[in-house]
């Protein structure tokens, strides 16, 4: 079916693949400098030793795992308006996990060397784990979405040894989201880290942020070809990213609640620096409460059903969910972890233009990914309504 | 049985991946080679020995004092002086009480203790937090005499151990060590240790090499004068280390943690 | 078969890029390497004897440095009893191999070139009389 992919496109089509490439060899060309010098290309120091590159990581880990989000009503309770949206969600899945394997990569010391974790599995390192799970449901995806559509495309019903993938697909995906928690909240020394709801607050903002770029992702697909994933599908989907937003908010007042009722100073620093500066020291705070305003904006006009339900005030909703999340999940926890260090001291940190371009490019080529996969959809969905 | 040939196909396939997979995986185990990971898990307390340090600040007074231990110990390992913070290796370093023991004063902290430096350095816990978290065994608990050592060889630089690490030891190879300054001079090199390459994390590893030759670690030797800090085998009661926590009052870093440092140190009395 | 052209074309210019190697070499068979034993540490020895026999070592150099490896770091064992010789050797790549071997361009370098290995041991690892850059 890949043929679909490279056979009838559009002017459009080709000039976005061509852009996208474009910025994948840009990302390319910075990487092989990275690569070759090193990581201080980047703007990580020995303070804050984990920065953009594992930001996108964690961001993107929810937004694979809100595939579930339409597995779960589809095939566990017969929710038939997600028949046509199903294949979008597992292959954006994908196309998210493609990004954080790349993402993983270019940030190790020494990415020759991945297959040590293989070598010498460590069933009680908690990033071994995180490596077994990520490849397990990136394998799961390809194969049931890549299946299930072959089997549509024939016009038979999908093989029956599918249907235990797709059940198991349901907890490995809570599981992906988990063990990436478990990398921050199992760490003794960082205090915004070290929270029994790290698990539950990253369910909670993939589960938004995932359906809420699906939705967008819908309405391009809409736009550019035949196949309508159906209005009363994105409606579903609208409502999802509503109550998960609004725990995912809820959440993270709970977190200010505990560090700030309780008084403890090294629980509140990390809040501190992030939404008020420490020490002098405030470059992120700019960012922390955009994503604050974007996160009440976006519940704003999710809750109410009147505004939800007109699909433009909609998009506006999801991007901002989007935005508000990748900032908040992303720069704010990953890099809030680390400051202030272990001496209490402020080392700040912001990307380098290479560490930007790279990131770009792994973006590109995680988009690539996914036009491809979703062209190949559209074209059997496409074949099917003619 | 009639079967057409994709299913032949896709049987052969599968049996060779299957039979290739299986077939490895049975070499590599009767090899041994195929590790899981308790490296940190297995030691007995008492077992045997149990290398530990005992700093008496009180005996470091003036800079000097501790500068001669930190180039002693940068001196004998290589460690590479780039001469800007971004991309600072330190395996031993001096820092204020308010900043070595965060939490642990107050305001009213007595003048000649807020102005002490301490000798910070990794403590070698009991319980690491970086070894449980390394993907790979590249940092482990060693069960001879429990330095948490560090294999520069299987490190992928993943620097979840930095992450985990509470106590800010370890230091990351940002770039090719071997371009900083400090190591243009041959002078300033040892030829008996190597430098480590760019991509992989490293810290004080208690001087395994110098202890595998009789010698005391580096920065114990810097300061035998005033033996401002005493080594030796905690498993010993009769260990100078040992001599030490009798008699004096001693504090580990952050010891709510649970990572039970190894390394004391004495403050003031 | 109006693609003839195209398609013998393609054929001539696949068959020159994948033979390009081969043609490029012919005739400039590199010797066989001698690696030398003729440092000064080697010629003072008595007996001259390396840790382990040249065929051994000549198969087998970095299984044995990788086992060393695991044994002195891991499990803090310190000596290595050689198999052919029975005698104990400190474990150690710079202080006990590179200290006979001092000449790596006469030696490790000779077959490493020839056989086009590229081993990274001297990122970290001092060469002899190298101990600089």
């Amino acid at each position: 079916m890949l043929d679909k992919a490279i056979i009838g496109g559009s002017r459009k089509y080709w000039t976005w693949i061509g852009f996208l490439l474009v910025l994948a060899g840009i990302g390319t060309i910075n990487y092989i400098q990275q690569f070759q010098y090193g990581l201080g290309l980047t703007g990580l120091s020995r303070d804050v030793t984990w920065g953009f590159y594992i930001a996108q990581f964690t961001f993107l880990v929810g937004v694979a795992a809100s595939a579930v989000m339409l597995v779960i009503p589809y095939y566990l309770h017969n929710f038939k308006k997600y028949g046509k949206i199903v294949i979008l969600g597992e292959f954006l899945a994908v196309s998210a996990v493609t990004m954080c394997i790349l993402f993983i990569f270019v940030d190790l010391g020494q990415p020759m060397r991945v297959m040590n974790v293989v070598l010498n599995p460590t069933p009680g390192s908690v990033m071994f784990w995180d490596m077994v799970v990520l490849s397990g449901y990136l394998t799961l995806n390809i194969v049931i979405g890549w299946t299930t559509l072959g089997a549509e495309r024939k016009g038979v019903p999908a093989p029956k040894w599918v249907k235990p993938l797709i059940y198991l697909s349901i907890p490995w995906a809570v599981s992906i989201h988990t063990v990436t928690a478990f990398l921050y909240a199992g760490v003794p020394g960082r205090h915004l880290w070290l929270t029994a709801i790290m698990a539950a607050r990253f369910l909670a903002s993939a589960f938004a942020a995932g359906p809420a770029l699906l939705i967008i992702l819908s309405m391009i697909v809409r736009k550019v070809s035949k196949f309508d994933p159906g209005k009363d599908a994105i409606q579903a989907l609208g409502k999802t990213v509503a109550y998960a937003m609004s725990a995912n908010v809820f959440f993270f007042l709970l977190e200010v609640f505990t560090a700030f009722y309780s008084g403890i100073p090294s629980h509140q620093h990390s809040l501190v620096y992030l939404f008020a500066g420490l020490d002098g020291y405030s470059k992120l705070v700019p960012w922390m409460w955009s994503a604050a305003i974007l996160a009440f904006v976006s519940l704003f006009l999710l809750i109410y059903p009147g505004l939800r339900e007109k699909e433009n005030i909609l998009s506006v909703a999801c991007v901002t969910v989007f935005i508000s999340t990748w900032i908040d999940k992303g720069m704010g926890l990953v890099v809030g972890g680390f400051i202030p260090n272990m001496f209490e001291r402020v080392t700040e940190y912001s990307p380098s233009l290479p560490e930007v371009l790279i990131t770009i490019g792994i973006w590109a080529i995680g988009f690539l990914v996914l036009t491809v996969l979703y062209k190949v959809a559209i074209a059997v969905r496409e074949e099917e309504i003619a | 049985m009639s079967m057409d040939r994709r299913d032949f196909l896709r049987i052969i396939g599968l049996s060779t991946v299957a039979g290739g997979i299986g077939g490895a995986g049975l070499l590599e185990l009767r090899k041994g080679t195929a590790e899981a990971g308790s490296a940190a898990h297995g030691r007995k307390k008492g077992s045997g020995t149990t290398l530990a340090m005992v700093i008496d600040v009180r005996k470091l007074e003036s800079p000097d004092q501790y500068k001669r231990c930190i180039d002693a110990c940068h001196k004998a390992h290589n460690v590479p002086d780039f001469g800007n913070p971004k991309d600072e290796i330190k395996w031993i370093w001096p820092d204020d009480f308010e900043h070595s023991f965060p939490g642990a004063g107050h305001e009213y902290v007595a003048e000649e203790v807020e102005k002490k430096q301490f000798l910070l350095l990794c403590n070698q816990c009991e319980k690491p937090a970086c070894v449980r978290v390394c993907p790979t065994q590249a940092t482990f608990k060693r069960a001879s005499d429990g330095i948490v050592m560090m294999d520069y060889h299987r490190c992928i630089g993943c620097r979840f151990c930095m992450a985990a690490c509470p106590f800010g030891a370890r230091s990351f190879n940002w770039r090719d060590p071997r371009g900083a300054a400090n190591l243009q001079n041959p002078a300033n090199l040892n030829p008996k240790f190597p430098t480590r390459m760019k991509g992989v994390v490293e810290k004080c590893n208690f001087c395994a090499e110098r202890l595998r030759e009789g010698l005391e670690p580096a920065c114990v030797e810097a300061c035998k004068d005033t033996k401002a800090i005493v080594f030796g085998n905690l498993d010993d009661p009769k260990s100078e280390v040992r001599e030490m926590l009798r008699t004096h009052y001693t504090i580990q870093r952050k010891p709510e943690l649970g990572t039970n440092p190894r390394v004391f140190y004495v403050i003031g009395g | 078969m109006n693609d003839k052209g195209k398609i013998i074309a393609g054929l001539i210019i696949f068959v020159g890029i994948f033979t390009f190697p081969f043609i490029s070499n012919m005739g400039k068979a590199s010797a066989v390497p001698e690696p030398l034993l003729n440092t000064p540490v080697i010629q003072q020895m008595p007996v001259k004897q390396c840790v382990e026999t040249k065929e051994y070592m000549r198969a087998n150099h970095m299984q044995m440095l990788n086992e060393w490896r695991d044994m002195l770091l891991r499990d803090g064992i310190k000596t290595y009893k050689s198999n052919s010789n029975g005698k104990e050797y400190v474990i150690s790549l710079q202080n006990t191999c590179l200290n006979c071997h001092s000449n790596k361009k006469d030696f490790c370098d000779t077959c490493h070139k020839y056989l086009a290995v590229h081993p990274y041991c001297w990122d970290c690892h001092f060469g002899p009389k190298e101990a600089g850059v």
